[in-house]
């Protein structure tokens, strides 16, 4: 099959932004929340925003507010930084299976597009490159609405911590994994996948019975990737 | 604190800048490797088992913490998403089931 060229369009930027509208709702609750976590950790207005907007990786952002504290010193500056990086780790992944993707278009447009990269966008971006997708618009129009989205929801949560006071009582904590699972069903082609994702699954159980925190996500991916690679068909 | 609003602490803004960079130089850097690596028939099953095998790493321990409603709920989604593959149903066919079992003391 001859490989299609990838291009760019702002109908595919739209496509992809449209996409993302079924999580706004998990967005701009997880946005929010942070919002007040950062309120009662005494952040400014001013420093909230440049957190959320210029990290823009939501787990880490509340695992590095777990460790700030008031004022703020070398060492805790060093942990929030490590513990940012730690949680993180994955992105190191997604990147790279986004490779195929994104190579084809030019570094001066992909590397500025992959600040945008999140768990989202890259699982819609990579989901539709495999239905045939070759408008990388997909990709860039999701992540600019999810920045934004993300970048305009942590102000409510911030001046009023107490609007959604428990956002589990709507079913709001569970829209994330849910999307996942869902875009998790079409990837299934067979045996390959069954194997990598038991693989995947074992590893990421363990780690995180043994170690806990977000390392499973990496050492799961990495033996579902191994398992993938190494089964011959 | 007592601080304008649109003040920011000189190391807390440093502290940003750092998360920022190492977390963008983390976006980056996997792709950047996967341009320098040769992508042998191996690398690339490796590759495109990935996706599968992240969302699997990320979801289990969601599921593992949140307890059998949040399982249940997952499994609302996906079976939703095996026979109508449209993932805002299924997104919201769970989070309606998670509401609703909450609301049930679960």
């Amino acid at each position: 099959m001859p490989e299609k060229d990838v291009t760019l369009s702002l109908k595919g930027c739209v496509r992809g932004a449209m996409m993302c509208v079924p999580v706004f709702p998990g967005i701009i609750a997880l946005g929010a929340v942070f919002g007040t976590v950062a309120a009662q950790k005494g952040l400014t207005f001013l420093e909230t925003l440049l957190m959320n907007s210029l990290v823009f990786a939501g787990a880490s952002q509340f695992v590095a507010m777990e460790v700030y504290g008031d004022p703020l010193t070398w060492g805790t500056l060093v942990a929030m930084v490590g513990v940012t990086g730690a949680v993180n780790m994955r992105m190191l992944l997604i990147g790279a299976s986004l490779r195929p993707w994104l190579g084809r278009v030019p570094a001066y447009q992909s590397y500025p597009a992959l600040y945008l990269l999140t768990d989202l966008n890259w699982l819609l971006a990579l989901s539709e490159y495999g239905k045939g997708e070759r408008d990388w618009g997909i990709y860039l129009g999701s992540g600019l609405i999810v920045w934004s989205v993300w970048s305009l929801a942590v102000i409510p949560g911030y001046f009023a911590g107490s609007l959604i006071a428990d956002p589990k009582a709507f079913g709001l904590d569970v829209v994330l994994p849910a999307f996942f699972a869902a875009l998790l069903v079409p990837l299934w082609k067979g045996k390959r996948q069954t194997v990598s994702w038991l693989a995947a699954g074992v590893v990421a159980t363990l780690t995180w019975y043994l170690v806990g925190g977000y390392w499973s996500i990496f050492t799961g991916a990495l033996a579902g990737a191994f398992a993938g690679a190494y089964l011959d068909d | 604190m007592t601080d304008a609003a649109f003040s920011a602490d000189r190391m807390f803004v440093l502290a940003v800048v750092c998360m920022a960079m190492f977390t963008y130089a983390l976006r980056a850097g996997g792709y950047w490797v996967m341009g320098r690596l040769p992508i042998t028939p191996r690398v690339r099953r490796g590759l495109e088992s990935l996706p599968g095998a992240i969302i699997v790493s990320t979801v289990l321990p969601i599921v593992l913490q949140g307890g059998l409603a949040v399982g249940l709920c997952l499994v609302v989604a996906t079976a939703v998403q095996v026979r109508m593959r449209k993932e805002y149903i299924a997104v919201f066919a769970a989070a309606a089931a998670a509401a609703g079992l909450r609301a049930a003391g679960l």
